[in-house]
């Protein structure tokens, strides 16, 4: 029995092996096209969806010919994706993983063809990528805390909620924010705590900022579930204090709307779709770029 | 009657460890002892406590329940795509608190008829019931569930903050059901020793069983606390709430090998954990540090514990 299985497994991985030759040695004649291969994560989403509409339009705008395959945030069929269009012979591959691991199988695929990778929005942990798009969360930090000083007219207590410690959203929002508020003399950082980016925690931190340093005038929160969280708490201690959270997801923005969040820095998925594009192009054309190229955000507010 | 005296010191000790721990936070911040700030951190304390209490009860046969985020997470959004569709909010409850049900029986079932280590099952289910909520939040929170329900976790009844309410409520069943019940008497005696009990003519199945429904509804009962709070429920609701649970139960000086234990430690360790998370937030101390803190004293308090023994 045993030794069935194994004479089996042995033909199996052989007539894969063949295949897979065979399916490298039929793409290398279609190079050197115009041709822009993008797989997302999900275009059940609507995040992505203008992620794409921003880059087909780029790309019509450049002249070059798009295709889009979605992986429906599945790591397998993200990889027969990236398969296939290596298969229709694209220049340069944009990739928007799945997730950051599992993703370097699909990269391996495109590298052993020798096409070139540009990761948007999350990154790869591995595989040879030529740039990764993403936003600029450092230029968003600091965006929210000029939003903050200027409705406070440069004085005041400010509290930030931060994201889960150490996780790269949290460094970067918090870095911008302090860039700003740091070298401002009238205004100050009273409370600096973490709620993991989850709304639950934030109503439970702010509850408990609002019993620790009752006199605050902003909460800038390093993203949006946070601030939603953080609006409840002070609703029910009757405070008014300027909320400033960031993403601009739906809540948000209805939040914006009734005016009980003062803003949100929304990430701009179309623009990232268009500069990603962009630099395929520059790539296929064997111009050099840029390694990591951040995109700029929008400030929603009423 | 000697077993009853060291179950009282053993009370008392983490209980004086909470008095403790009291005292340096209100010496470093004179907010902390203020009655706002009480009902704040009863408030807070009552969705993990809750949870604890069932917890209490599996950790007392000896077994234990990893699946309680999980399960606070569907019920929650179970209860809130009923108030979306229907606005009738006592089906929402009613619907959430027999999910947490369901669950706890399919828990404990494959743990006492299909013998299964309720770490495994449990570990299982936690991760199938994060995806269900997955799959039916379509991965997006569920909000603007309205007045009537948000009045469950943000009003108060005689002053007290309703999930106060809830939590005392719960409390005292559990403290009814564990001393003056049979069944009680059977759960200590399934964790004290499993073989000897069933010989002595209990059906340990059905003991063992009911604990893990116990369990899934507290949890259910807490996710309706938190849907309620926030005015939404989100699919990564209660993720690792299991751990702190246990936490709570262990530092409330309840025997990880079972048999030993009460209501009254977990309540007693859910406000330590509870109150060392205000006292941290209060003091504003460096979240990277808050980590390091909290693991000591849950340490810290176990070491007491068996000191004592």
């Amino acid at each position: 029995m045993k030794k069935r299985t194994k004479l089996l497994s042995m033909a199996l991985s052989t007539v894969l092996v063949m295949g897979s030759l065979a399916g490298c040695s039929s793409q290398k004649s279609a190079e050197g096209g115009k041709k822009i291969g993008i797989v997302l994560s999900t275009l059940n989403n609507p995040f992505f969806v203008s992620m794409k509409e921003g880059a087909e339009k780029k790309a019509k705008e450049l002249g070059y010919e798009v295709v889009v395959l979605d992986s429906q945030n599945d790591a397998t069929k993200e990889r027969s994706n990236v398969e296939d269009l290596v298969q229709q012979g694209i220049a340069v591959l944009i990739i928007n993983p799945t997730d950051s691991d599992a993703v370097a199988s699909s990269i391996a695929v495109a590298n052993e063809n020798k096409i070139k990778v540009i990761t948007v929005d999350r990154k790869a942990n591995g595989g040879e990528v030529v740039c990764h798009v993403a936003s600029d969360n450092i230029k968003g930090g600091e965006m929210a805390a000029e939003f903050i000083l200027e409705k406070l007219n440069g004085k005041g207590n400010i509290v930030e909620l931060q994201g889960i410690p150490g996780a790269s959203a949290t460094r970067d929002r918090g870095k911008g924010f302090h860039n700003i508020v740091d070298k401002k003399d009238g205004v100050k950082v009273v409370a600096s705590q973490a709620a993991d980016f989850d709304r639950q925690k934030g109503l439970t931190v702010t509850e408990n900022i609002i019993q620790a340093t009752p006199a605050f005038d902003a909460i800038f929160a390093h993203n949006d579930e946070m601030a939603l969280g953080a609006i409840k708490a002070i609703k029910t201690a009757n405070k008014k204090v300027i909320v400033v959270g960031f993403d601009g997801n739906d809540d948000a923005k209805a939040a914006v709307a009734s005016g009980e969040l003062a803003a949100t820095i929304a990430q701009k998925p179309d623009l990232m779709g268009a500069v990603a594009v962009e630099n395929a192009v520059k790539v296929a054309k064997g111009e050099t770029v840029e390694k990591e190229i951040p995109v700029e955000l929008q400030l929603i507010k009423k | 009657m000697k077993n009853n005296l060291k179950n009282v010191v053993l009370k008392y000790k983490s209980l004086i460890g909470l008095l403790i721990l009291c005292m340096v936070i209100s010496f470093i911040t004179p907010r902390f002892l203020t009655i706002p700030n009480f009902k704040n951190v009863f408030t807070q304390v009552s969705v993990n406590a809750v949870i604890a209490i069932g917890m209490t009860f599996v950790i007392l046969t000896g077994g234990i329940d990893l699946s309680v985020g999980s399960i606070l997470a569907v019920s929650g959004a179970a209860a809130a795509i009923i108030i979306k569709s229907t606005g009738n909010v006592v089906l929402a409850i009613i619907v959430a608190l027999a999910i947490g049900c369901v669950i706890g029986l399919i828990n404990g079932l494959l743990i006492s008829k299909g013998r299964i280590q309720a770490f495994i099952v449990t570990l299982a289910t936690m991760t199938i019931f994060r995806g269900v909520t997955y799959v039916y939040t379509n991965g997006t929170p569920i909000s603007g569930l309205g007045q009537s329900f948000s009045a469950i976790g943000n009003k108060m009844i005689l002053g007290l903050p309703i999930p106060v309410v809830f939590l005392v409520i719960v409390f005292v069943i559990a403290i009814y059901v564990l001393s003056q019940t049979r069944y009680g008497r059977y759960v200590y005696a399934l964790g004290g020793n499993e073989d000897s009990a069933r010989l002595s003519g209990i059906n340990t199945d059905k003991i063992k069983t009911l604990v893990y429904v116990i369990s899934g509804a507290a949890a259910a009962l807490s996710g309706i606390i938190v849907t309620s709070r926030i005015g939404s429920a989100s699919p990564n609701a209660g993720v690792g709430f299991e751990l702190d649970a246990i936490a709570a139960v262990v530092v409330g000086g309840t025997s990880l090998s079972g048999g030993e234990g009460s209501v009254v430690g977990t309540i007693i360790g859910a406000l330590i954990i509870g109150v060392l998370n205000n006292g941290l937030n209060l003091i504003n101390v460096s979240p990277f540090y808050q980590a390091i803190v909290k693991g000591l004293v849950i340490l810290l308090a176990v070491m007491v514990k068996k000191k004592n023994k």
